[in-house]
């Protein structure tokens, strides 16, 4: 459809016309729609940050899926299957979305296995306690959910649409990881200390899940200037840091940042600076379980070759028995 | 309306009911290798928090829609008939139930 509708449109219509039409749409902050013209670096630009949302959904399921046969009770057990399906359900949302640009699923799962697309770098790190369940759902998942809900207002429909869906399941994602820790907090010494390196470990990639300081974000500008995003990395960065320091001090853990203080004439706190040079490399696929996490999925998918072909043959096989058998009733 | 290869399953769009007494509403698209597939898909993708009594799905390939290049010819005819809509009708404030 949209190929076909691209072609017709440079032939026979005033692209200069059609600009202004989509211009003025996203002036009035109305919704750019699957079928609508767009210029060619917006559907780019979507194609490319929905797919890398996508990934990081679907890749997201690894690290907390690795707890699933360890986790400490049956309650417990529940939760995070529960969550982990959340998670392949929000990549299947997005992959939707990213489909109605022209792209297909198949395209998309090959670009994310063979690296030409991009995930979310913090699922690059490792879960080494069961104390990083918790900290995954109430710092990952709330920093995700800083990026989210503004998101939901974001110029191309169903983008915004399967965002809205997101955002109202991601908040049982936090509240059960901050339960989790709670809980622990509640327990023995060793369970206090469990938690508190948990965090020390999460809190910086937590930090890096915005992107780059806006003065190297090259891509900010003309996506805001889309709708496409609507707050720059480091004004998100700031709300995330100013929402988790009180919910830190309930929870009785502190932030590995000698710079972070309220500073009261900005209304705000300061904070450090992560490391941008580590979160270079993860991006650049050395980050310490980049391989190990494209194998994984790649070994799912082929794994599950087999099963989408016998469900071809045999969709085939009943379109096949339905007609022979309409044939004979007539 | 797909250009997906023929190895990939068919996209299908998907309609719940949120709960008796509503229309269905479009709430996204998924593929599946055919109509019942789809609608156990659509279960479990979309409504995995009681968001729906009831689900439809179609192919997308079977959807005929109006193209937004008719937009203006499409729907012009409803755009001048204001005596349409109850509002073009002055009647003074004070009869009642109107």
């Amino acid at each position: 459809m949209t190929t076909t509708q691209r072609e017709h449109h440079s032939e026979s219509s005033n692209e200069a016309e059609l600009l202004a039409g989509f211009e003025s749409t996203i002036a009035h902050n109305d919704r750019i729609e699957p079928r609508d013209w767009m210029p060619e670096g917006y559907r780019k630009t979507l194609v490319r940050q929905i797919a890398q949302h996508a990934h990081s959904e679907i890749i997201g399921m690894q690290p907390e899926g690795n707890w699933i046969t360890r986790a400490p009770s049956l309650r417990r057990k529940a939760i995070l299957l529960a969550k982990v399906q959340d998670e392949a359900g929000h990549g299947l949302y997005l992959y939707s979305a990213c489909e109605t640009l022209g792209t297909s699923r198949g395209e998309l799962t090959e670009k994310l296995i063979s690296g030409a697309q991009k995930y979310s770098s913090i699922f690059n790190y490792p879960t080494l306690s069961y104390a990083d369940v918790g900290t995954i759902g109430w710092l990952v998942d709330g920093a995700a959910i800083c990026n989210q809900v503004p998101l939901c207002r974001t110029s191309f429909g169903p983008y915004g649409r399967a965002m809205i869906r997101i955002c109202k399941e991601e908040s049982f994602h936090q509240r059960q990881g901050y339960e989790l820790l709670m809980t622990m907090m509640r327990g023995t010494d060793e369970q206090r200390a469990m938690v508190q390196e948990s965090v020390n470990r999460f809190w910086w990639p937590a930090l890096m899940m915005f992107g780059p300081p806006d003065a190297d974000s090259p891509n900010t500008a003309q996506s805001m200037a889309w709708g496409i995003k609507r707050n720059t990395n480091d004004d998100l960065r700031q709300r995330f840091v100013d929402m988790s320091v009180p919910q830190a001090e309930a929870l009785g853990v502190t932030f590995p940042d000698p710079e972070l203080r309220w500073n009261e004439e900005r209304q705000a706190h300061d904070f450090g600076q992560p490391d941008w040079d580590e979160f270079m490399q993860v991006v650049k696929g050395n980050g310490p379980c980049n391989a190990q996490r494209i194998a994984h999925r790649r070994q799912a998918h082929e794994d599950g070759a087999w099963v989408r072909e016998a469900a071809t043959a045999f969709a085939a096989k009943s379109a096949q028995a339905r007609a022979e058998q309409q044939e004979t009733s007539r | 309306m797909t250009s997906a290869p023929s190895a990939e399953w068919p996209l299908y769009e998907v309609f719940v009911r949120g709960k008796r007494g509503l229309n269905h509403v479009h709430v996204g698209s998924l593929h599946a290798a055919d109509d019942d597939m789809a609608v156990r898909h659509a279960r479990d993708v979309y409504t995995r928090r009681n968001e729906g009594v009831s689900i439809w799905v179609v192919r997308s390939d079977a959807i005929t829609a109006s193209s937004p290049d008719e937009k203006d010819p499409m729907f012009a005819p409803s755009g001048d008939k204001v005596y349409r809509h109850p509002t073009f009708y002055s009647i003074p404030d004070d009869v009642p139930h109107m």
